[in-house]
């Protein structure tokens, strides 16, 4: 059975240097798949190449079982980057910003902005200025942006990284209640949060699936030497 | 990672507010350009030398002429002799008003222009500082000259050049050949100044160095009323000093100049030679200055009042004893009815009966 | 009195006075200037995008000579157009020139330089991630130049106040172009040079004062209208 989003051996060298060698992965919705290994590992690479965003060497995505090139993972993904930018003005322009590009009509926007800052508890805060939040603020900001889209999949850049736990906290369920119905690929080193949110995992070490799996599993015995140091907090790039 | 700050992305109020200032400066722009605007009217242009332009008489023609022609708007481009003939051989002025009959010719020749006619005079003077270091004072031009290249040289006096290439350098360089001086070689002389611009900024040269210099009456007048310069004139007279205007008609033949607008250039110089030209001539000056800066030349010859300086006009100015040669003639009818036989009187062999004679002269019907 | 006190106290009198020649001699600059500078934009904004957002062979190249261009003296740019656009030269058929529409071209082609380096160094300093988020979120590539340039937004404005300003207080082209032509093509710039060579050094610098109050008005008011960045 072909899952929702699939690559088959995925490959991007730049300057020949492989940054991400035949990456064969898998994800559905209603689950968490998470992409962990360490800093250079290139979860980035892989996440803005199935946004759509980078082109691969060679290799392919495909959607629903069909291939698709940039300009349709770009209809289908939507991605949020590991530290928030804001478009200067309020946090409704940002919100809005998608749905102002598909001709939503205004009457829907608003309501649409309303329950997307609902969902990172920033109900209210249309009004303010985007740039002047704290970076919490503005990276739930990002991530209600990235909701109001309705996109069928959600790909998540270390999304707390820097922040504090009472904001990580409201992003991570911010993104477990959206997994409940799209794909949901988060990076991550982080390895409690991790354990705390993933459905599946899968460890990418120099450009290279060397596993995946169901989190359980994975946490409890992995079968990768490196795994088992990565999850020991030993493993170096 | 350290945070990049973004770009500054401008805000609803601020661009309204930006908008409001770049309309209102837009508006009150236009608007006064618009009001401002002569519609319907033709352009005629007309290529001229500073000295005329600087003595505001230009401002009063352009206002008499068109009030007269309501269909024509007249910009004078003043630029140096030289390049206001070479405006013209572009096909960028309609026609030119100068004061050099050497190059006046070489236009008529070279094709570009027709339809010349003199139409004022005035004389070039030598102004100084009011001690005359080199002693000048009432002595000829050709004397004056020679006696300054001499103070010159023992370092008690300064020359003060046009060196612009314009009508009244070349009347300099004319004078200083007559005594058998080469202009180019005076160049390089530390006597020899040269200001290489307009009338008004030479004269304020030589005021500041205490020097001498060629300037024609018009300009100089000017520049002393305003105290711009204490200079002081010290030759005055002279057939060599002699300056002659004449308006020259792009001819419309000539493939720079298909454009030119030959029938306003006509209705001017047939203006200029009108009684109505020729008294702004006459008057022009007379109020601000006691004497005017120009005289009608015109109204000298039906006079006929000073046949010695009409002589010595046509000496300085005539092509092959006319003001305009027969193949430069074009669509002139009428134009040319003024003139003068060949003189009769200077060479007549035989006595000419009185009436004979002023039958003659007298203008044609 | 010294020159310079008589020129303010009849700079003044000329503007309360409502002199009708000294209002068209100001209109017309603001005029000239102010068109060449947004016909410059309409291809300076363009080109400076490109210059900023694309990668092509030879860009570097590119760039320097726009910066380079910058500092072109206007008497040498206003020399070439003027063969360019006598009626005995290629464009000669428009009859441009000593017209106003004679300056305007030749300050929208010296301004130009200004607006695409400023703006293109604008361009440039704007977050690159900015470009990933606009196209994450659905943006085309028009409307992902349209949100960066939008982010730039002040730094394009101030290039094209800094074009304005080197426009409005140009001479070269304006007096090479113009022709300073009473009543038609006569800018504060050219009547300065004009009363200057004139010895009206009183009027010339009640006019220079004329300019340096509009340039400098215009310049505050678009300063003002920036609200301070927190």
């Amino acid at each position: 059975m072909t899952s929702l989003l699939e690559t088959v051996d995925l490959t991007k060298q730049y300057a020949g240097v492989p940054v991400l060698d035949r990456v064969n992965i898998a994800a559905d919705p209603s689950k968490i798949t998470s992409i962990v290994g360490v800093n250079g590992a290139g979860k980035t690479t892989l996440l803005k190449i199935l946004a759509g965003l980078i082109a691969p060497t060679s290799g392919r995505v495909s959607v629903h079982g069909r291939e698709c090139d940039q300009d349709q993972l770009r209809s289908h993904c939507t991605m949020v980057f590991q530290r928030s930018v804001m478009f200067g003005g309020s946090v409704r322009d940002n919100v809005a910003y998608g749905l102002r590009i598909n001709k939503t009509p205004n009457s829907e926007i608003a309501e649409e902005v309303q329950a997307a800052l609902a969902v990172v508890n920033l109900e209210g805060f249309e009004k303010r200025k985007a740039r002047r939040l704290s970076s919490g603020e503005q990276q739930r900001v990002a991530i209600a942006r990235a909701l109001a889209l309705d996109r069928e999949i959600l790909l998540f850049d270390e999304p707390t990284a820097n922040l504090d736990p009472a904001n990580s906290m409201i992003i991570e369920r911010a993104i477990k209640e959206s997994a409940q119905t799209k794909v949901v690929l988060l990076s991550t080193h982080n390895l409690s949060q991790a354990r705390r949110l993933s459905d599946r995992v899968i460890h990418l070490y120099k450009g290279r699936v060397i596993e995946e799996g169901e989190a359980a599993s994975f946490f409890a015995s992995p079968k990768d030497e490196r795994s088992k140091l990565f999850i020991n907090g030993e493993l170096q790039f | 990672m350290t945070r990049r700050i973004s770009g500054s992305a401008i805000t609803k109020i601020e661009a309204s507010v930006l908008i409001v200032i770049i309309v209102g400066v837009a508006a009150v722009a236009t608007y006064a350009y618009v009001t401002f605007q002569s519609p319907g009217r033709e352009r005629l242009i007309v290529s001229t030398t500073t000295s005329l332009y600087e003595t505001g008489f230009l401002d009063e023609l352009k206002v008499k002429f068109e009030a007269k022609y309501t269909n024509l708007n007249v910009s004078f481009i003043s630029q140096g002799t030289g390049l206001a003939i070479q405006t013209a051989m572009r096909g960028d002025a309609d026609m030119i008003l100068v004061h050099d009959p050497a190059r006046e010719v070489q236009f008529l020749q070279g094709g570009y222009g027709v339809n010349r006619k003199i139409v004022a005079y005035n004389f070039f003077i030598i102004v100084g500082p009011s001690d005359d270091p080199a002693g000048i004072a009432g002595k000829s031009p050709a004397e004056a000259l020679s006696t300054i290249k001499f103070a010159g040289l023992n370092g008690t006096a300064v020359w003060v050049s046009r060196g612009d290439d314009s009508g009244t350098h070349s009347k300099e360089k004319s004078l200083w050949k007559s005594i058998g001086l080469d202009p180019t070689n005076l160049r390089a002389e530390p006597w020899y100044l040269e200001a290489g611009s307009g009338m008004t900024a030479t004269l304020k040269l030589a005021n500041e160095k205490r020097g001498y210099t060629l300037t024609d009456i018009g300009s100089y007048l000017l520049n002393f009323n305003n105290q711009n310069i204490d200079l002081v004139k010290l030759v005055e007279s002279g057939k060599s000093m002699l300056n002659v205007y004449s308006v020259i008609a792009g001819d419309p033949r000539n493939a720079n100049l298909t454009k030119a607008n030959f029938e306003g250039s006509m209705l001017l110089i047939r203006y200029l030679v009108s009684n109505e030209g020729q008294d702004l001539f006459a008057n022009f000056g007379v109020k601000d200055y006691g004497q005017p800066l120009f005289k009608p030349y015109l109204e000298l010859v039906e006079s006929n009042s000073d046949p010695e300086l009409i002589q010595w006009i046509r000496d300085l100015a005539f092509i092959d004893g006319s003001e305009c040669p027969d193949q430069d003639r074009y669509n002139a009818a009428g134009l040319y009815s003024m003139e003068l036989t060949p003189p009769v009187l200077a060479v007549a062999p035989f006595a000419v009966p009185r009436e004979i004679e002023s039958w003659i002269l007298s203008p044609k019907a | 009195m010294d020159p310079i006190t008589e020129g303010v106290i009849r700079a003044v009198g000329l503007i309360l006075s409502g002199d009708p020649e000294v209002y068209r001699i100001a209109s017309l600059s603001l005029y000239t200037a102010g068109t060449g500078t947004i016909l410059s934009c309409t291809w300076s904004i363009p080109i400076s995008a490109v210059l900023a957002l694309r990668n092509f062979h030879g860009k570097r190249v590119l760039k320097g000579l726009f910066n380079a261009a910058i500092g072109i003296p206007t008497v040498a740019l206003g020399l070439y157009l003027y063969l360019v656009l006598s009626r005995s030269g290629p464009l000669g058929s428009f009859q441009f020139l000593y017209t106003p529409n004679a300056i305007i071209i030749g300050q929208s082609i010296l301004v130009s330089p200004i607006v695409v380096s400023f703006s293109a160094s604008a361009l440039e300093s704007v977050d690159p991630e900015l470009r990933d988020l606009a196209r994450t979120l659905g943006a085309s590539d028009l409307q992902t130049y349209g949100a960066i340039i939008k982010e730039a937004s002040w730094g394009v404005i101030l290039a094209v106040m800094a074009a304005f300003n080197r426009a409005f207080g140009e001479l070269g082209i304006a007096m090479m172009l113009g022709g300073n032509i009473r009543y038609v093509t006569r800018l504060l710039t050219t009547a300065i040079a004009l009363e200057t060579a004139r010895g009206e050094i009183a009027l010339s610098i009640a006019l220079s004062f004329i300019l340096l109050a509009i340039t400098i008005s215009v310049s505050v008011a678009v300063n003002l209208a920036r609200k301070p960045t927190s």
